[in-house]
């Protein structure tokens, strides 16, 4: 596969004429056998490393939980803070024996229902005003003061109102996590619509491109990294507000346990909640860089890539 | 008809509001261009050459004075302009066949027919092989053939060209200046082609013009006695070329001279 005739057309001539033609598989040339040792040596560093890595991260978690353990046990009052095998046992219990609200299957789809919902629906939102107020200098004048109010409101309160106006099902907290993720998601959709290259739309415009077609295939992309960077924090935003607001009043879900253990003085069930919410984020997380990759495969590979977060 | 200028500017003015007021970037240009005609732009950098190309696209309007093109007032883009950027603009998220293939699509041609046409292309800028690469996967001569080909595939009557080669080395310049004068033969396009490197210049074009120091308006017009086809290393040796290159230097100079002492810039190229 060498694409320039021009600059590599005798390359591939004399690669075409093997000097070892009876092996063609095996490394030919000294040259390659060191690329060859090379590139395994630098894999072999790189598992090494992670395996270093990984090592420090287990003691670690290893070292904490049983210190947290012991202390539980000799010195501090376990009922305030809990220990790591009450917590363990709750879970279990929660698992297999159902929780006061109960089977925990069902709480968990609730909550993650709503922040689903409330993801969605903030998501589309946003980046659907994001873009428009992004690429309309008129609208963005007329909306910034109610826009910067709305932001200024503590979003928390929200779901106490949000209770009362749509009542203690689904609907409340679906607004609520909807709110949270709306401005995450707008801030940076205009930002992105804003600080698309002038060039590449002049050109496009030159090309042949439509209002429209500046829209969907110009400003679309250049703006996708920014949204779906904020998409990352967005999901996190999105089960804040629907535990939020199950914790507000509600009759199913992750927040009401919370709630009850809280209102239990029950610091393991506590402890149980934030880690099922906890897991749901990361997976979700997972779920979003999958997305995240496949979309900006166009972009150059970040320099330094195991150091991302 | 054959001869009535497919573009001309009648006293075209633009100045822009900068930080420092009103800015006079192109003042009082008159310029013809002929159907087929190949016209080279030289002058001072910061003189105003980008944005007389950008009176021409319809992407500036004048702030005074006429800009016609094919002997209608320019609103909007005209129909049949082709404009490569002085900057990149080739789009990032898109393979080398998809952004050449953008023209065409956007002008309605069918997935199947764009991709076709813009197949050739990549082929004729010699990108046959890297149809599915992606712009931070090419280097920068490999990104203006690109541009190139996605500007040609729409089949320009007129083609305008702002610094192209400039950020190329050497041996690359000499190569796609070739290709464009390859490529441009036969199409009939009139080019409007600034450049910084007056034997680039000279030795593509069929007439160069001097710009004057800001604010732009044309200083001296320069008719290239050179035959075509023409190879743009082997012309550069003949006495020909190096007698018109010494005419238009002398008149370049002063302007290039003005311009360093108004601070403006670091002037032009002069290589022989
Ligand atoms: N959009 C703009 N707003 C304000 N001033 C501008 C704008 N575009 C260009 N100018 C000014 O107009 C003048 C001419 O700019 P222009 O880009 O046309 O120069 P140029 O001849 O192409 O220079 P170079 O050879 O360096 O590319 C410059 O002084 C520049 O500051
Ligand atoms: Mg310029």
């Amino acid at each position: 596969m060498q694409p320039d005739a021009r600059d590599t057309g005798t390359a591939t001539a004399t690669a075409t004429q093997p000097t070892q033609p009876t092996q063609p598989t095996s490394p030919r040339t000294p040259a390659d056998l060191d690329n060859a040792a090379a590139i395994a040596a630098a894999a072999a560093a790189r598992r090494r490393r992670r395996a270093v890595v990984w090592a420090v991260r287990l003691a670690a978690v290893v070292v904490w939980l049983v210190s947290w353990e012991v202390s539980a046990t000799y010195w501090i009052d376990p009922f305030n803070y809990s220990k790591p095998t009450a917590i363990w046992h709750r879970l279990i219990d929660w698992f297999t024996k159902g929780t006061s609200a109960g089977s925990i299957w069902t709480q968990i789809a609730t909550t993650l229902q709503e922040a689903v919902f409330g993801f969605v629906l903030g998501a589309i939102l946003g980046v659907v005003l994001g873009i428009l107020l992004g690429r309309s200098r008129f609208l963005s004048d007329v909306c910034a003061p109610f826009i910067k109010a709305a932001n200024a409101v503590p979003r928390i309160v929200l779901a106490s109102l949000f209770v009362i106006w749509f009542g203690l099902g689904l609907s409340s907290k679906i607004a609520t996590a909807l709110v949270l993720v709306f401005f995450a998601v707008f801030f940076n959709a205009f930002q992105g619509a804003r600080e698309v290259d002038r060039n590449l739309v002049n050109n496009a415009r030159i090309l042949g491109a439509s209002r429209t077609q500046v829209l969907t295939s110009i400003v679309v992309p250049s703006a996708t990294s920014w949204i779906l960077a904020s998409l990352h924090a967005a999901f996190g935003f999105a089960l804040i507000g629907a535990v939020v607001g199950e914790y507000t009043g509600a009759d199913k879900g992750l927040g009401l346990l919370i709630a009850t253990a809280q209102g239990s003085f029950d610091a393991a069930g506590i402890y149980a909640g934030m880690i099922i919410t906890t897991v749901i984020a990361l997976l979700a997380e997972w779920l979003l860089t999958g997305l995240e990759n496949r979309l900006l495969r166009w972009r150059p590979p970040v320099a330094g890539g195991d150091a991302q977060l | 008809m054959t001869d009535d200028p497919v573009i001309s500017l009648r006293s075209a003015t633009k100045r822009f509001r900068g930080a420092t007021g009103i800015h006079t970037a192109v003042h009082d240009l008159t310029l013809d261009v002929r159907p087929g005609e190949f016209l080279a732009v030289v002058g001072p950098t910061g003189c105003g050459k980008s944005t007389t190309l950008s009176l021409v696209s319809g992407l500036e309007p004048a702030s005074a004075g006429e800009v016609l093109v094919r002997g209608a007032p320019v609103r909007g883009i005209p129909a049949g302009v082709g404009y490569m950027f002085q900057q990149d603009a080739i789009l990032p998220w898109r393979s080398v066949l998809d952004n050449v293939a953008a023209g065409p699509r956007w002008r309605g041609a069918a997935k199947a027919e764009a991709r076709e046409r813009a197949r050739g292309w990549v082929r004729r800028v010699g990108l046959g092989g890297f149809e599915g690469y992606y712009p931070h996967q090419l280097s920068g001569g490999m990104r203006k053939r690109v541009a190139l080909a996605q500007t040609l595939v729409n089949e320009p009557e007129m083609l305008l060209m702002d610094e192209p080669f400039s950020a190329l080395d050497v041996q690359t310049r000499g190569l796609m200046q070739d290709e464009l004068l390859r490529l441009w033969a036969g199409t009939g396009a009139a080019v409007i082609f600034v450049t910084h490197d007056l034997e680039e210049a000279i030795s593509l074009a069929d007439r160069v013009i001097v710009m004057t120091t800001a604010p732009a308006t044309v200083k001296a017009s320069f008719d290239i006695p050179l035959s075509r086809p023409r190879n743009v290393e082997e012309v550069r040796l003949t006495a020909a070329f190096l007698d018109i290159y010494r005419e238009v230097w002398d008149s370049l100079r002063e302007e290039v001279a003005r311009s360093r002492a108004q601070g403006t810039g670091q002037g032009v190229d002069h290589a022989a």
